[in-house]
């Protein structure tokens, strides 16, 4: 781990009209570390990867990647990350292989190393012998793992992953975690991933940025945040910093499609 | 130039992929032909104007192209949230060249699928009066694809949810085919009729694939073929600019 900040964030708001999803937000990620956001739904989780991923503009505030700003370096910035979004982005009609290529396609990776490195992480990440299948007959954890895969073929120096277990089986999340783990050795890949399940973040960061209401309430590792609230569980850290309210959004036209997709099971 | 090869790769190599998609989506141009077409055959050739058949077929065709361009934009919307799109959408690729490739694709399979129904009609007993003039109608329903493609992927990238997907259809895509003339001869219309088959650029596009392939035309093919380029350039920068603005 490096005592440089890769990503720096400071004083960021974003409002949508009358709503500020995220809220006077300062925070820092240093190189080669697995950083955790850790918060209840719409706490303003996505909101702040959108904004460091190029797709949102912040209302306020500045956001430094890689000594870049993500609002007006756009291309330079998107090169230098890798995103597993919450919902799926894989072309399900297309095979794994397809899928890499594509990326790398778009990534302007070379042909040669392409194809060297999309087998690395294929194998890496145990889909190998699966490679010439449809994605739309793969598991849910087979999906994420080659959303992973993919997101690091043009070797980023971020790897973004947005509520990465999200629906899985525990076996699955388990194995997923492992995986995060070992690449985050093996490449120096920093990992900025955001999760509501507190032994997730427990486990895998090294720090942990608590964040509700649009705002951080509390920074620090596990035993940091333990020691600050004075409990003895991450969970119980967690609901003395965020409350036990339970949170009623009103559903959006994103959540309504996303109950159909559930229906559908794409 | 690679970005945008692999993305029309993609969504050709998708269409070829969906069988089951191809056949039921030869469902609704069969029915016109079969139905209307041999339906009212009969009150055609009285009224003088000879063989039905031989003056919607082209209609057909441009119906189907009009059809397929839309659908792909319609699933854009599904696409950006939970398919693909959105891994494009962060490529550092300029959204130029993405909108490109997926129109070029979309237009691609639109062709290849009015390609089908030409053949369906062949079969049926439609009769081109040159073979000469085959791949310029070709031409032309290259245009009518290109056209709805990229006004599918402003519409794609404007909606937000998918009940916009039943407006599209009652509203745009249903008026602009049976404004087009693809069914009915453009001679002697009421005059609101009249005009408002001239606003449609699909009525340009199904009056060049008739001249074209029956001799039989509206317009002329030369004002078809002009139309339908303006139309086009219009269209694709339009489809650029709202593809340049979806934010995710």
């Amino acid at each position: 781990m490096s005592k440089l900040p890769i990503i720096r964030v400071q004083h960021v708001v974003k409002s949508f009209g009358k709503i500020t999803a995220v809220n006077d937000v300062t925070f820092g990620v240093w190189g080669g570390e697995i950083f955790a956001f850790l918060g209840p739904n719409g706490a303003g989780k996505t909101t702040t990867i959108k904004m460091l991923t190029t797709l949102l503009r912040p209302t306020s505030g500045s956001l430094e990647l890689d000594g870049l700003d993500p609002a007006t370096d756009q291309t330079e910035v998107r090169k230098r990350f890798g995103v597993v979004f919450q919902d799926p982005s894989l072309d399900s009609d297309l095979t794994a292989w397809e899928n890499m290529d594509i990326h790398g396609v778009l990534y302007h990776v070379p042909r040669q190393v392409r194809r060297e490195r999309s087998e690395t992480l294929l194998r890496m990440f145990e889909l190998w012998e699966r490679r010439d299948d449809l994605v739309k007959t793969f598991s849910g954890g087979m999906k994420r793992r080659l959303e992973i895969a993919r997101g690091l073929l043009h070797t980023p120096k971020v790897l973004f992953l947005d509520e990465p277990t999200l629906g899985l089986d525990p076996q699955s999340r388990n194995q997923m975690w492992t995986h995060v783990r070992n690449l985050n050795q093996a490449e120096r890949v920093t990992v900025f991933l955001t999760t509501h399940y507190m032994d997730e973040a427990d486990r895998v960061a090294d720090r942990i940025a608590v964040i509700d209401h649009g705002r951080i309430v509390a920074m620090g590792s596990s035993g940091e945040l333990k020691q600050q609230t004075g409990t003895d569980s991450l969970e119980a850290a967690f609901l003395a910093l965020t409350g036990t309210t339970i949170r009623d959004e009103s559903a959006t036209a994103t959540d309504q499609m996303r109950q159909v997709s559930r229906v559908w099971r794409r | 130039m690679s970005v945008v090869y692999i993305l029309w790769l993609r969504e050709v190599k998708k269409y070829l992929r969906s069988r089951v998609q191809i056949v039921a989506s030869l469902g609704s141009p069969l029915m016109y032909l079969g139905v209307l077409g041999f339906g009212l055959g009969p009150v055609f050739q009285r009224a003088g104007e000879g063989k039905y058949l031989q003056f919607m077929a082209p209609g057909v065709i441009g119906m189907t192209v009009l059809f397929t361009a839309m659908f792909s934009g319609i699933a854009m919307l599904w696409d950006r949230q939970f398919g693909f799109l959105k891994e494009t959408l962060v490529a550092p690729v300029p959204r130029l060249l993405i909108m490109i490739g997926r129109t070029l694709g979309g237009a691609t399979v639109a062709v290849l699928q009015g390609t089908l129904i030409f053949v369906v009609t062949l079969i049926a007993g439609f009769r081109p009066v040159s073979l000469l003039a085959v791949p310029l109608a070709f031409l032309v329903i290259g245009l009518i694809a290109v056209i709805f493609s990229a006004l599918a992927t402003a519409i794609g990238s404007s909606l937000k949810e998918m009940q916009g997907f039943q407006m599209v259809m009652n509203f745009l895509v249903m008026p602009t085919f049976f404004l087009s003339g693809a069914i009915y001869p453009l001679e002697g219309l009421p005059r609101v009729l009249g005009a408002l088959t001239r606003v449609d650029p699909l009525t340009y596009g199904v009056d060049g694939v008739r001249g074209l392939l029956t001799g039989r035309t509206h317009f002329g093919v030369a004002l078809d073929v002009a139309v339908l380029l303006g139309v086009g350039v219009l269209f694709v920068v339009f489809g650029a600019w709202r593809f340049s603005k979806i934010e995710a």
